[in-house]
């Protein structure tokens, strides 16, 4: 593990240092160190109110929080200096806990209009209905998914597993470097859950990585994390493998509570 | 964040140039004389005089109504002047005699009328303050035996159609603003569908304010005979200026036994600019008739501009099983203020209404829609329904809801449903989030909310429509 490790030093794809944000005046995250490579998976859990869906929040860029010291980079760039639009074009894409509904425009309709932002900020020529139709079915066939959720408009009357799964057909077509999952697996009942899990794991590649933050260890017996980080009062207190995880599920988070002093 | 949501929608009007014309305007003032001159411009003959001076001789003893929901200051009817027209008149039949500044200024405005740039699929009737100055594709329809054409040359060449429906749906007397339109009416179209035929194109008028001191008061009657269909769309600008402009216009449409009439409108008079300076008064009358069983009429409105919006096109559903149906789309902007919606008057068996409202509110605009279904006795088994959706874009603007139900009969069945919302700054992010431009996300979520409405346009004018929102929401937000 080490020596892997080691190998991947210059792969760095997103490294936070002493971040701290606040909201509406109160300090969330207090310190935050975190350092995600390419290829890897990582896992955030933590309590209610650590601080894990704010983190992952100000790193899309939510105007709502506000960093007040620290700093962030991906890809070598500072990424906190970057508008939010700009961060999903450059590869940062977020699952959103609660996504948005958007009357009257259709899935099909959004996603064309996001590959195409991405597109036009590589350069690239914008794709029409039709062959991005054709592109889309292509994907929808490697994840093994159908295309009833095309036509829907985008979130709206979906349920809240229905909501979560859009998410990551999202992210399954916009193919982002870096993935941040902001509690995908609540509301999932065990198929819903494996589905998603599954597109997660297809999607991995030595070029990308995910963060998933998740109360529950329950999504980390589907997906293999690298690394498993605990969120405590808007700090990382401890990181480890997988086992982690494991040890979390069956102590709760009291005795890392215990363990680490707040300040 | 939310004042950047609204910055974007404040763009500046596109259509407000002037064309550099001789015009032949009658001075300020209202009278009977006036009223003698028009009616002589017009070649009109006696009864159409005698018709005005009636509807000149209520209005004097009519109060102006002030119930709506917006506020203004008096108007001064002897200010306005109430005829102008430009100095060279052309012959309609050929429109090589057409003065070429008034050919560029529809062109500007997109509005081909020269032969062969002509839009394919669209008859154009060009109204460029009180006269018609272009009718196109009149020979293709006329072989069809439909009639499309100036409401002044109606007068005169069909006097037994014009005398006919002619106030049999507003009457001259049936309000102030109608009142004074039936009085001092300058220009219009007319148009005939006769029994059984169906409008092979897309009837079309665009009327264009130019002149300053001058209201617009047009009249268009539509009649379509049993069995027919004509699907009819009406465009509007208007010069930006310092004073308010009146326009009081009136439509009137009559469907017999199984004619359908589909009434679009695009409308987009000068707004105003940010601090409610100038911009045009539209207040206006707009009513159909389905007095033949299995009648239909539709009204979809998109409305964009006006310093001030008072209209609500409505539907007599006269015949057994006729259908009135209302789509409306209005964006009050800046000191923009709306009072719209629908009149839906079931008095046949089986009669069935739709309404459908959004109302768009930013800057400092307010936006009302005021409705009323009114289920008289003998309208067995009447159905409505009706929903109202408002949105509001920033924190300064106003949406308000007046629906009035009045039901005389128990078989009726009616279903209200209303919504407002804010455009929030979460829906903006998660867009963001996934790569667009905050002037995307806006127009994109305005969009998904009129869908309903825009899907109700011809098509060649629901992407005009898409545009004209796009251009009115699109900003230099960076």
């Amino acid at each position: 593990m080490t020596g892997k490790r080691k190998r991947k030093l210059e792969n760095v794809l997103l490294e936070i240092r002493d971040l701290h944000a606040t909201v509406e005046g109160r300090e969330i995250l207090r310190g935050v160190d975190l350092t995600v490579r390419t290829g890897e998976v990582h896992a955030i859990m933590g309590p209610n109110g650590s601080g894990k869906s704010t983190l992952a929040q100000v790193l899309a860029g939510h105007p709502a929080y506000t960093v007040t010291a620290g700093s962030a980079s991906y890809e070598g760039k500072d990424l906190l200096a970057m508008t939010p639009e700009d961060r999903a074009r450059e590869g940062v894409f977020l699952a959103f806990q609660y996504p948005v509904a958007i009357r009257g425009i259709t899935n099909a309709y959004f996603l064309r209009a996001a590959v195409n932002a991405i597109r036009k900020h590589r350069g690239e020529e914008q794709l029409g209905p039709v062959e991005f139709m054709d592109a889309l079915e292509e994907k929808l066939k490697v994840i093994g998914w159908d295309d009833s959720y095309l036509n829907r408009p985008v979130n709206e009357g979906f349920s809240g597993g229905e909501k979560k799964r859009n998410e990551i057909l999202q992210l399954a077509v916009l193919e982002p470097r870096l993935a941040i999952l902001d509690e995908t697996d609540s509301g999932l009942d065990i198929d819903a859950l494996k589905t998603v899990a599954q597109t997660v794991e297809k999607l991995r590649r030595p070029d990308n990585a995910t963060v998933i933050v998740t109360h529950y260890y329950r999504i980390l017996t589907h997906i293999q994390p690298d690394v498993v980080h605990v969120l405590s009062a808007g700090r990382i207190v401890k990181s480890g493998g997988k086992e982690l995880a494991l040890e979390l599920e069956e102590k709760g988070y009291d005795w890392i509570r215990e363990a680490v002093p707040v300040a | 964040m939310s004042s950047g949501i609204e910055a974007q929608v404040l763009q500046p009007y596109k259509y407000g140039f002037v064309t550099d014309i001789e015009s032949d305007v009658v001075p300020p003032g209202l009278s009977e004389d006036v009223i003698r001159l028009i009616s002589t411009k017009k070649g009109e003959p006696e009864w159409m005089l005698e018709w005005r001076l009636k509807a000149y001789r209520n209005w004097l003893k009519m109060p102006e109504p002030h119930w709506s929901n917006v506020t203004y200051g008096p108007i001064d009817y002897q200010a306005i002047s109430y005829y102008a027209a430009p100095k060279q008149r052309p012959t309609l039949d050929s429109l090589d005699q057409v003065d070429p500044k008034l050919i560029e200024t529809f062109e500007k405005l997109g509005i081909p009328i020269e032969e062969r740039k002509r839009l394919a699929g669209v008859a154009v009737d060009a109204v460029f303050d009180s006269v018609s100055v272009a009718t196109t594709f009149r020979e293709t329809l006329a072989r069809q035996g439909i009639i499309f054409c100036a409401i002044s040359e109606a007068i005169r060449e069909h006097p037994e159609l014009v005398r006919k429906y002619l106030g049999s749906v507003v009457p001259h007397n049936d309000n102030f603003f109608a009142a004074l339109n039936s009085a001092v009416f300058t220009d219009g179209s007319f148009a005939y569908i006769p029994k059984g035929v169906r409008c092979p194109l897309e009837l079309s008028t665009y009327f264009r304010i130019n002149a300053s001191s001058t209201g617009q008061f047009e009249r268009t009657l539509i009649v379509a005979e049993e069995g027919s269909y004509v699907s009819y769309l009406e465009g509007c600008s208007a010069p930006v200026r310092d004073e308010n402009q009146l326009h009081a216009a009136v439509v009137e449409l009559v469907a017999l036994d199984d004619a359908t009439i589909k009434y679009s409108t695009i409308q987009n008079w000068y707004p105003g600019d940010e601090e409610g300076r100038g911009g045009i008064y539209n207040f206006v009358t707009k009513r159909g008739a389905c007095r033949g069983k299995n009648s239909k009429i539709s009204w979809t409105q998109v409305e964009t501009g006006s310093a001030i919006t008072w209209k609500y096109p409505g539907c007599i559903l006269q015949g057994d099983n006729s259908i009135g149906e209302f789509y409306s789309v209005a964006v009050t902007n800046q000191r923009q203020q709306a009072d719209t919606g629908t009149k839906m008057i079931h008095l046949g068996k089986n009669t069935r209404s739709t309404i459908v409202s959004k109302g768009i509110s930013a800057g400092r605009g307010q936006n009302t829609y005021r409705g009323l279904v009114k289920i008289l006795k003998g309208a067995e088994h009447a159905r409505n329904y009706s929903q109202c959706d408002s949105m509001l874009i920033g924190d300064r603007c106003g949406a308000h809801t007046f629906p009035y139900i009045d039901v005389r009969n128990s078989t009726a069945i009616m279903e209200h449903e209303a919504s407002t919302s804010k455009i929030g700054e979460d829906q903006i992010f998660y867009a963001k989030q996934r790569g667009l431009s905050a002037e995307d996300a806006v127009s994109m979520i305005v969009n998904g909310f009129c869908k309903e409405v825009f899907k109700e346009l011809p098509m060649e004018f629901a992407v005009e429509a898409q545009r004209l929102l796009g251009i009115s929401l699109e900003g230099s937000v960076g």
